[in-house]
């Protein structure tokens, strides 16, 4: 069991904001990212997470857990430390080239306005 | 003051919604009074679901994690659930409510087998417990749908969904437990052994279950034996452990006469409801 | 506003020289610590990897936590009742309801975890009686009409604390709050219309309502909060958007909620001075008993060593379960790397 001050860790925030925990303690059950489709038709979105020992429990718990309202049709289970993400939003760099580029949009040909089906 | 759903209406995955399924309600309004027989019948089904889901409902707060805490109250709602079709389905013929049946009768007149009745003991012994109890009900209502009496044909419809996944859960664990440390194996190994011997109960062939099974309208108890008995023997023994040879205990008859629990179960469950007869709550 | 000035510990020495990296380190920190600021002016919400000062995520770490721990001990109070619930409609309901606790729990640790507090550890705190957790849960439930009182009074309480923290600053946690709240309006009315029926039923019952709503009272008003100018940490928490409305002025919008409910019960609340303020256009009510709250919340309530015992024996009962889980888990990861070389 993890003993330390919990606000000494908070220095060591891993990508994706997961903590890994302690491979020593075998007895702490990993975190796992829900994500649950709404209705056919639908992406699965994410919904939360849970902890479980393995892949096939995380999907038993995330159905007990978050489709306990009719929520879901479909979940998927991913490792929480498998997620790979980009840097922090505060680093806004990563992003700036797609602002401003509004020739990508429909919206920005205006020339064909009122002429049917265009 | 700000409504929390401004916040999720685009969210889908919290969109919460009732689902169309058959309630306690919606069938204690619809279905014709069941036949004498066929509610004692239904009333013995629904005895074993009431009182596993009063057994389990004393998980919520104590299990090993809270992710179990919540599988263990859904399977102890489902079971609710079930228990709360058949008493209303059979108090119908008696006029007499869910309630009327399982708060104001005694421990002679109730008829639930003696599995059910067995203590939480540990983790393991609860998932035992289950396993015999979930396999034995998926037969059974596999079975059930086919009945001649639509009502309880319909029940088991609704049911034997949920006791599939109620199966699996058990499965999950004996395998986890089965598998797992040195600790684990030994207390699921004596979880089965604590539980076996109540088993053959199940496939007794009491009345009035034998005779409505020859009109097409129960499922003959010891037609179930050899599938229950086939699944649990492959399930135990893939999950690494020993299918007890315990006999069944005498006394495999539901009356009660040979149990020591339920009359705890009843005190407990029953109590409130007896001290304020006639009131509604 | 904080003005704390950025971190420079979390400096990391693998690769260049330590100035450089230090001074890169400085340079996110700071470009990091504007970018929180502008969060907090223009009411945006904080992602778990942005930059955010250490007393913002040691706040929230703490209020999460701790509402997270009071969600798991409150399943003991009326998780006493599933047994005894009268009748088979209210056991499915309490059920649910004790459940959806565990779930709330849940909810809550999650969004505590990605601020890189392990749930693990927040379950130490609990475990061994440093963390804190609502102090209401400290208190019996007695008969089957607290039960009610708690749907009704507790949960009330709890939705009016919650629905302003679906937009705190922190998404996460907002997140979870959202969850939380859909979920909570069903509590709170299944509380009220147990409380209606025993007051509508037999005197007995009317009795024990009453008895359940006097006792109640007091200590679901506390839930709020010590009053605004014994509350030093509410401050910084509006500042940053964590905490949206005062102790004092959620405790007056609960009150104004909470007097014509009880007249729709037919039940009285314990308070001789409750009574409009045509001024104020609020209801006056008593001073709240503070000295019993600070007691129950430095560990000298009446339940709070058994409370505490509870949970502990879970956690210690549930050892060897949690154990094997990851054992077996452990081995079928063995095995599967075993049959993979295998059949390379």
């Amino acid at each position: 069991m993890a003993k330390t001050d919990p606000t000494a860790a908070a220095d060591h925030i891993p990508d994706g904001g997961v903590v890994i925990e302690d491979p020593a303690d075998h007895s702490v059950w990993p975190l796992w990212e829900v994500f649950v489709r709404s209705a056919r038709g639908l992406s699965h979105v994410h919904a939360g997470s849970l902890h479980a020992p393995d892949a096939a429990m995380a999907l038993r718990n995330a159905r007990d857990l978050y489709t306990r309202r009719n929520e879901g049709t479909s979940i998927w289970v991913i490792p929480a430390a498998e997620i790979v993400a980009s840097d922090p939003d505060s680093k806004g760099g990563y992003f700036e080239s797609a602002k401003g580029k509004a020739y990508r949009h429909a919206t920005y040909y205006t020339q064909s306005e009122g002429v049917p089906h265009l | 003051m700000n409504s929390a759903a401004d916040f999720t209406s685009q969210d889908s995955a919290t969109r919460i919604s009732v689902g169309e399924a058959i309630t306690p309600e919606s069938l204690g309004a619809s279905s014709d009074p069941a036949p004498e027989e066929t509610a004692r019948y239904a009333l013995l089904l629904g005895d074993d679901c009431l009182i596993l889901a009063q057994r389990l409902g004393h998980w919520i707060s104590r299990a090993p994690e809270l992710e179990e805490d919540i599988a263990l109250g859904n399977i102890a709602l489902d079971l609710l659930g079930h228990a709360r079709f058949l008493l209303t389905y059979a108090g119908s013929a008696w006029g007499k409510s869910e309630d009327d049946l399982a708060y104001f009768r005694s421990e002679e007149e109730f008829r639930s087998c003696r599995l059910v009745e067995q203590d939480n003991g540990d983790f393991a012994q609860t998932i035992a417990r289950q396993l015999l109890f979930s396999f034995y009900t998926y037969e059974l209502y596999q079975r059930l749908v086919d009945s001649a009496d639509t009502t309880l044909a319909a029940v088991a419809d609704k049911a034997l969904k949920e006791v599939d996944y109620h199966q699996d859960h058990a499965a999950q664990w004996l395998f986890r437990l089965g598998g797992g440390t040195e600790e684990s194996a030994r207390r699921m190994q004596a979880g089965l052994e604590a539980v076996w011997p109540y088993l053959e109960e199940l496939f007794a062939d009491v009345e009035p279950t034998a005779a409505l099974a020859q009109q097409g309208i129960a499922v003959l108890p010891s037609s179930l034996r050899e599938p229950v008995l086939h699944r649990l023997r492959t399930t135990i023994e893939e999950a690494g452990l020993r299918v007890p040879e315990a006999k069944g205990a005498l006394g495999a008859d539901r009356s009660g006469r040979f149990s020591e629990h339920r009359g705890f179960i009843l005190a407990e469950m029953q109590v409130l409801a007896r001290q304020h007869p006639g009131a509604t709550w | 506003m904080s003005n704390e000035k950025p971190d420079l510990r979390a400096v990391d020495t693998t690769h260049g020289s330590i100035t450089e990296q230090a001074q890169a380190a400085a340079d996110d920190a700071r470009v990091g610590w504007e970018h929180f600021q502008q969060l907090m002016e223009e009411d945006k919400r904080v992602e778990p990897r942005d930059w955010m000062p250490e007393q913002y995520r040691k706040t929230l770490v703490r209020q999460v936590s701790q509402h997270a721990h009071s969600e798991i001990i409150g399943m003991q109070p009326e998780g006493n009742w599933i047994s005894r619930a009268p009748s088979l409609k209210r056991k499915s309901v309490l059920m649910a309801k004790v459940q959806d606790e565990a779930g709330h729990g849940l909810y809550l640790y999650s969004a505590a975890e990605t601020l890189g507090t392990s749930r693990d550890e927040m379950y130490q705190q609990l475990y061994t009686g440093k963390a804190k957790y609502s102090s209401i849960f400290n208190y019996p439930a007695r008969t089957w009409a607290d039960v009610g009182a708690i749907g009704w009074l507790v949960d009330g309480a709890a939705i009016t604390n919650q629905v302003p923290l679906c937009r705190a600053s922190y998404g996460p946690y907002g997140r979870a709050m959202v969850r939380v709240c859909k979920e909570e309006s069903f509590h709170q009315r299944q509380g009220w219309e147990i409380l209606y029926t025993l007051s509508h039923g037999t005197p007995a019952q009317k009795q024990m309502a009453q008895d359940a709503v006097d006792r109640t009272y007091g200590p679901a008003l506390q839930m709020f909060g010590p009053p605004d100018a014994d509350s030093p940490n509410s401050q910084q928490s509006m500042a940053w958007n964590i905490k949206r409305f005062s102790n004092d002025e959620l405790r007056q919008r609960f009150v104004d909620m909470i007097v014509p409910q009880a007249e729709a019960l037919g039940l009285t609340l314990p308070d001789p001075e409750l009574k409009w303020n045509e001024e104020r256009g609020h209801y006056d009510y008593s001073d709240l008993d503070w000295d019993e709250f600070f007691s129950v919340v430095k560990g000298n309530g009446p339940l709070n060593h058994q409370r505490l015992a509870h949970y502990r024996a879970a956690r210690d009962n549930g050892a060897w379960v949690r154990e094997a889980a990851a054992a077996y888990a452990a081995k079928q990861a063995d095995s599967s790397r075993d049959s993979a070389l295998l059949s390379a």
